[in-house]
């Protein structure tokens, strides 16, 4: 009985040993180096894998920045400035800073101001909606609401406004990835800089029909009037097509714009009430 | 007796063909029609008038530009109002001449009289530029321009020219009528493209649910070397790729077109206006529109001029029904709902459907059960259940492999699935992405 155990174990030790050794010699010659860095990035991205940065997931992101020599448009938007400083210190390298951004929707045509004619009852999608005709409201450049943009976020940063009907951007949890400005067949989605206490200036529609056709779909469409273009003290507002458009990265939120709007399409967010004397208002730079 | 019919797929809604054997109805002019410039697949035409220019009827008002893309005419006498854009049928704004209509003051060219004009002098060349300038497209709904499948491409050889007379969308009967009442000038337009394509043989394919039809159309070609062929109800028999199939048991190769097979195939409606542009020198400026649904007072077969608002047509088929739910620009199937009465009739405008409200209600969308009745009744052998979910993950280069361009979008799909699932919507999306990526790699 004993003999049989101990037959056991040394055929089973010199079975092991041969093909340990045999293991050995083949992971020698066909060992694939990586480098070991790429794993410490990866452990310091967020590992979300939206896609943000432009790659199709953290790994392979992390695999570019160990690689590449050049950092220029390699940035991680969900993890921001602090990751891309850890990176940075990781690997010993300098790390290029950008304003962080978030998105915002540039429609503001609820049923009040865009009045709906008729019901749309097809796939609910805003791709299919887009592709069939210009929507319940009318206009074609507006928001469709089927909320492709709500079903794209990773991050539960965006939902519907059933009053609205219009998406809702929650600053505080957008990371700014772009997968919704991707996802809006209608392009009404902007990635613009975030400023202090997420205070916001922007013309809220892309409409670039002439006035009249823009204001009779929608009476807070932006008609090309230029106004609020004259009174920009810092060129920060461009007219193209009969569309005013406000650079986020060139705006100081001096607040002189809205007011000059005739259709209220500049929405200003999240800003103390006006004072009745208007003071100059500091330049408002973000940190 | 054993009618011929295509073999893959198909289902059998019911035909509603409520404005059947009804006459012909030439309306009235309206006061302002609005003709735009891109009625046909390809190249819009380039405008050539102006505000406050005088048109008579026949004017070219627009030049085709480029080789896919055809001419387009003022329909109506009178005044330019404006040159713009104006809303066409998807509610999207488009490039449109708006005409005031004065009289009745028809280009000289053209000749009215009744007389039928049998014989063509004309070769192939003259005849196919002839089509160019009037600027026929094809009627049956797709309106590709005629003058550019006349051209046979290099290599390739016509043998048959089909006429396609299966008008097999439920409720339309256009085409129907066109067959009972201009039988003769059809006739002679099918002379007129088989001369064009250079073919000695021809067949019109007709289904039995126009045996009146098939008896007229037999009567008029006796004799020559065209052929009239019954052919079992089944939708979509009137694709392109079904009647080819059904009538000569050829398939087309996926990708390919009839040609490929040595077939070129035009609707009743397009022999029609070929007759007219080349025996008549009458361009395409008016065609038959189906104005149906059931709550409609009066559904009608109208003969009307391009740019007539589709407000004007329903009006005068006795107005809109309180009931109305939707408004379908086409026949049921393959229609599309419009968004606004405020759109112009175009070439491609086979029917006006009015639903109601009862008819419209769509059924709840349920998970799909795997019962594959959408691959078995789906003309094209693909496999839209795998199609809409491949579309809704957006993996297209799957979908490019699946061959949905080879979809004719026929909606037997949607029609048939026990789950309402819209599965047509969800591929018509994918290939439209498809056709976007293989775009972008063409141009690489």
């Amino acid at each position: 009985m004993s003999q049989i155990i101990i037959y056991t174990i040394i055929t089973l030790v010199a079975i092991g040993s041969a093909a340990a050794i045999i293991l050995y010699f083949v992971a020698q010659k066909f060992n694939v180096y990586e480098d070991p860095r790429i794993d410490e990035v990866e452990a310091v991205l967020p590992a979300a894998n939206c896609g943000g940065c432009g790659f199709p997931g953290c790994r392979n992101f992390a695999e570019t920045l160990v690689k590449s020599e050049s950092w220029e448009d390699l940035f991680c938007p969900v993890g921001g400035n602090e990751t891309m400083a850890s990176v940075a210190t990781l690997l010993g390298r300098e790390a290029i800073e950008q304003a962080p951004r978030v998105a915002v929707i540039r429609c503001n045509g609820t049923p009040e101001f865009r009045p709906r004619f008729n019901e749309y009852d097809g796939a609910p999608t805003c791709a299919i909606a887009h592709s069939l005709y210009s929507g319940e409201g009318g206009c074609p450049h507006g928001c469709l609401g089927e909320g492709d943009c709500v079903v794209v976020c990773a991050f539960d940063a965006i939902h519907m406004d059933p009053v609205t009907d219009l998406p809702v951007v929650v600053d505080d949890k957008c990371t700014a990835c772009g997968a919704c400005v991707d996802a809006c067949p209608r392009n009404i989605i902007e990635l613009r800089k975030k400023n202090k206490k997420d205070r916001k200036i922007y013309v809220s529609c892309i409409n670039e029909e002439k006035g009249a056709v823009a204001k009779k779909n929608c009476s807070v469409a932006c008609i090309g009037c230029s106004k609020c273009f004259k009174v920009c003290p810092y060129e920060a507002i461009t007219m193209e097509n009969n569309l005013a458009f406000i650079d986020s990265d060139k705006c100081k939120l001096c607040r002189k714009c809205a007011p000059e709007c005739p259709t209220d399409s500049i929405l200003e967010l999240h800003f103390p009430p006006k004072k009745e004397i208007t003071e100059p208002v500091e330049a408002e730079v973000s940190e | 007796m054993n009618l011929k019919t295509f073999s893959r797929g198909g289902v059998h809604p019911p035909e509603h063909k409520l404005s059947s054997g009804l006459a012909i109805e030439e309306l009235p002019l309206p006061e302002v029609v609005v003709i735009p410039v891109s009625q046909h697949l390809g190249a819009p035409a380039k405008v050539i008038v102006d505000r406050g220019d005088q048109v008579k009827i026949g004017q070219v008002i627009a030049q085709s530009e480029g080789f896919v893309s055809t001419n387009i005419h003022s329909s109506v006498s009178g005044k330019v109002l404006k040159v713009d854009k104006f809303m066409d049928s998807s509610g999207y704004r488009k490039m449109a001449v708006q005409i005031q209509v004065e009289g009745e003051d028809w280009e000289e060219t053209i000749d009215r009289t009744d007389d039928l004009v049998r014989n063509t002098v004309l070769k192939s060349e003259a005849i196919r530029k002839k089509i160019l300038e009037a600027g026929i497209v094809g009627l049956g709904g797709a309106t590709f321009p005629t003058h550019v499948k006349l051209m046979v491409p290099k290599g390739k050889i016509a043998e048959y020219l089909i006429i396609n007379g299966v008008e097999c969308e439920p409720y339309l009967t256009a085409d129907h009528a066109l067959m009972m009442q201009r039988t003769e000038e059809v006739f002679a337009g099918i002379l007129v493209l088989m001369k064009g394509l250079g073919v000695e043989k021809a067949i019109v394919g007709i289904e039995n649910n126009k045996p009146d039809a098939i008896l007229k159309m037999k009567q008029v070609a006796k004799g020559s070397k065209v052929q009239v062929q019954g052919l079992k109800v089944k939708y979509p028999q009137g694709g392109e790729k079904q009647l080819v199939q059904a009538l000569l048991k050829r398939e087309v190769p996926s990708g390919g077109l009839p040609i490929d097979v040595g077939v070129v195939v035009f609707n009743v409606g397009t022999a029609l206006a070929a007759y007219d542009a080349v025996n008549k020198n009458r361009p395409l400026i008016d065609r038959v529109v189906t104005v149906t649904g059931k709550s409609l007072e009066k559904p009608s077969n109208f003969l009307v001029r391009i740019g007539t608002p589709v407000s004007y047509l329903v009006e005068k088929a006795g107005g809109l029904p309180g009931d109305t739910a939707k408004v379908i620009n086409g026949g049921p199937m393959m229609g599309k709902a419009l968004s606004t009465l405020d759109v112009p009739v175009v070439k491609g405008s086979s029917g006006i459907l009015l639903i109601s409200e009862a008819e419209a209600r769509r059924k709840e969308v349920l998970p799909c059960i795997r019962c594959t009745k959408c691959v078995t009744v789906c003309p094209m052998g693909l496999e839209p259940y795998l199609m809409m979910s491949l579309s809704e993950k957006a993996r297209y280069e799957r979908m490019e492999s699946e061959k949905v361009l080879d979809c004719i979008e026929c909606g037997s799909c949607s029609y048939t699935c026990p789950s309402s699932r819209p599965l047509l919507d969800y591929i018509r999306l994918g290939k439209a992405e498809v056709g976007k990526i293989m775009r972008a790699r063409k141009a690489v």
